[in-house]
């Protein structure tokens, strides 16, 4: 029995396919490492800001920086519930230091410091400044640059904090919750792009390449100068693809998860349809690209004229909410982005099946055209 | 009753672009003939034997392989034929032993035939190595290893030691010689080196151009040369090579 399988057509493909693979020690680095090293450069560069100190001036209320005060002072209750060390900074500024501690992204410290709007706008112009609060009867007034992204860092991180209106829920609010909330950090924005990209890279130039390189060694012709089914090579060549494609998805999560706390927010049993159907869209296109040439420089140029462009603009690194709005449509029509988008609805905003059953549907089609195309003008010889 | 004859091309002619790669040949191998296709590069020889293999088609004329055409009988004929391809490449980080595995898959055959090969192309001891580490011969050995591996009724080489030293070549030749003591198999062998032929082959056809210039024996070839008016050297022993040059003004490795 072992051995009937073990002299299968099917197996010894298979086999083939995977020791070649592994034997490769370029795979193990594209495939594995250099993802790992990609989501933990950018993810430590862009999420975790260890101890960002962010200054906000509190304007012309020195009472409410002290504990001693009978005023009904939002900040005041804020300061005192949180523990807001009081003390001086160097200048003889009354200030309040506050620590909101994150041990995945590095703590943020508030300093607030009790100064007249004329001092606060002097500082502020000089970039010592993120933002300016004033509290008027028990109301808490944001005073920032709105294009200054530091500025609505520490706005949405402050308001959080306080209450949305301005007003400290004073019992309720004892403990303080991390503000860089799991799902809103760049990390968890990158991981699903980089797995999507990662199983279009694959399918590229573990498809693709490999069948021109192939056929351009008549290793293809050889083969089928034997009474090998047609089938069976390809078959063989996109299932230890999509396996190692798995394997490497798998592994770039479990890190991000150690490291960072990445989670599946959605459900999951769609996000494993969303990636298969991801994978045999690239499987299909990858047969559709090889399925004549026979010169790896074109095979090479081929591969790259499709893969460089969704890199680029179908938002793996950043949104491509940035390209002009006339181009946004046609993005969102790249296989890519539709695996991209498709997975971060699941991973970060917790969608299901009956969100992602379009995408799901639309790259199976996708795939499916691409091979059958393919098949029509592949070249054997 | 007339035994049908393994091979038989008629009339056959294959035309690119702007070459006419074989123009017109006719060819019959009777079982267990070993058969010299002898030409300079670019005679035709790659073309023709690929005809005959089924990996080409031709603009014209017909071929039949034990008295089937390729059409309709592909699946049947695959398996009673062996081939080395001019040039292959095998998978460079598959061993030997892996890559005989693989292609005895394709023919339904396991371990025990592999062995036998293995042994037939004294590799055995090479088992373990990348296919990427093997030397020039070791590599045609193993071409020739697969094109064995399903005792085919019919085996063609292209050229199959063309690049290999002197050594390496006698090997190859070895090799074959004990399969021609040893079977009925067929041969189809193409080769530009005279020497290769009059070692190895009983019938050699002799082509350039996409024509045949002369075919027969090596007895009868050689004999004929005695006719010519180029007359070769007293001191030397006459060869193919002679013909060659007596035939077309040109040797044959030019
Ligand atoms: N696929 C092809 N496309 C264009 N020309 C070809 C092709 N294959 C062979 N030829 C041409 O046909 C002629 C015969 O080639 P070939 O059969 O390979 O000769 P040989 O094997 O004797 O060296 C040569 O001129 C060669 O350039
Ligand atoms: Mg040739």
């Amino acid at each position: 029995m072992t051995e009937r399988i073990s002299n299968s057509q099917l197996f010894q493909l298979v086999m083939a396919n995977v020791k070649e693979l592994i034997r490769e020690p370029g795979v193990l680095f594209w495939g594995i490492v250099f993802p790992i090293l990609m989501s933990l450069g950018l993810g430590v560069a862009f999420t975790k800001k260890k101890d960002v100190v962010t200054s906000i001036a509190v304007i012309g209320q020195n009472h409410v920086m002290y504990q001693a005060s009978d005023t009904a002072s939002a900040l005041l209750s804020f300061f005192l519930v949180n523990k807001a060390k009081f003390g001086h900074d160097k200048n003889g500024i009354i200030t309040r230091k506050l620590r909101v501690p994150d041990d995945k992204l590095g703590a943020t410290t508030f300093i607030f410091q009790s100064l007249s709007w004329k001092e606060a706008m002097v500082m502020l112009k000089r970039g010592n400044l993120n933002m300016v609060l004033d509290e008027k009867n028990g109301v808490v007034q944001y005073h920032f640059d709105p294009m200054n992204p530091d500025a609505q860092l520490t706005y949405l991180k402050l308001s959080k904090m306080l209450s949305s209106d301005g007003n400290v829920i004073r019992e309720s609010n004892t403990e303080i919750h991390p503000l860089m909330v799991t799902g809103s950090r760049y990390i968890d924005f990158l991981v699903p792009g980089l797995i999507a990209m990662g199983v279009m890279m694959s399918c590229m130039w573990g498809v693709s390449y490999a069948i021109i390189e192939r056929r351009s060694k008549k290793l293809l012709r050889r083969m089928v100068a034997t009474p090998m089914k047609r089938s069976n090579f390809l078959v063989a060549l996109i299932a230890v693809r999509i396996i190692m494609n798995f394997i490497e998805a798998g592994l770039l999560f479990l890190f991000a998860w150690l490291a960072f706390n990445i989670t599946i927010q959605g459900n999951v049993a769609a996000l494993f349809a969303l990636f298969i159907a991801g994978n045999f869209a690239f499987a299909g296109i990858s047969i559709f690209i090889s399925s004549h040439t026979a010169k790896t420089e074109i095979g090479n140029g081929l591969i790259n004229a499709l893969s460089m462009p969704m890199m680029v603009l179908s938002g793996v690194f950043f949104s491509y909410h940035n390209f002009p709005e006339w181009s946004i449509s046609t993005i969102q029509k790249f296989p890519l982005t539709m695996m991209a988008d498709g997975m971060r609805s699941i991973m970060i905003e917790g969608a299901g099946f009956s969100e992602v059953m379009l995408p799901i549907l639309i790259l199976s089609a996708t795939g499916f055209i691409f091979f059958i195309s393919g098949m029509k003008i592949f070249r054997w010889h | 009753m007339s035994i049908i004859p393994v091979i038989e091309v008629r009339n056959v002619h294959k035309s690119f672009k702007t070459v006419q790669a074989v123009r017109g040949i006719d060819l019959t191998i009777s079982s267990g003939q070993f058969v010299a296709i002898l030409g300079p590069n670019g005679a035709g020889k790659t073309t023709l034997v690929e005809m005959i293999e089924g990996i080409q088609q031709p603009d014209l004329g017909d071929i039949f392989i034990m008295g089937k055409t390729w059409k309709g009988n592909e699946k049947h004929l695959r398996n009673l034929i062996g081939l080395s391809l001019q040039e292959t490449h095998f998978i460079d980080k598959l061993n030997v032993w892996e890559t005989l595995r693989l292609f005895a898959s394709f023919f339904s055959l396991g371990k025990a035939r592999c062995e036998e090969v293995i042994n037939l192309i004294a590799l055995g001891e090479k088992r373990k190595s990348w296919v990427v580490n093997l030397s020039g011969g070791q590599r045609q050995r193993l071409a020739l290893g697969i094109a064995l591996l399903n005792n085919p009724k019919i085996l063609l080489l292209d050229e199959p030691t063309t690049g290999l030293d002197p050594n390496a070549r006698r090997e190859v030749w070895a090799i074959l010689l004990k399969l021609k003591e040893q079977s009925d198999t067929s041969l189809i062998l193409t080769t530009h080196y005279m020497e290769e032929a009059e070692q190895l082959c009983d019938y050699i056809v002799i082509i350039d151009h996409g024509k045949i210039l002369k075919q027969g024996t090596i007895s009868g070839l050689l004999g004929e040369i005695r006719d010519l008016p180029v007359k070769p050297v007293e001191t030397r022993t006459i060869t193919l090579d002679d013909l060659f040059i007596s035939l077309t003004g040109r040797h044959l490795n030019d």
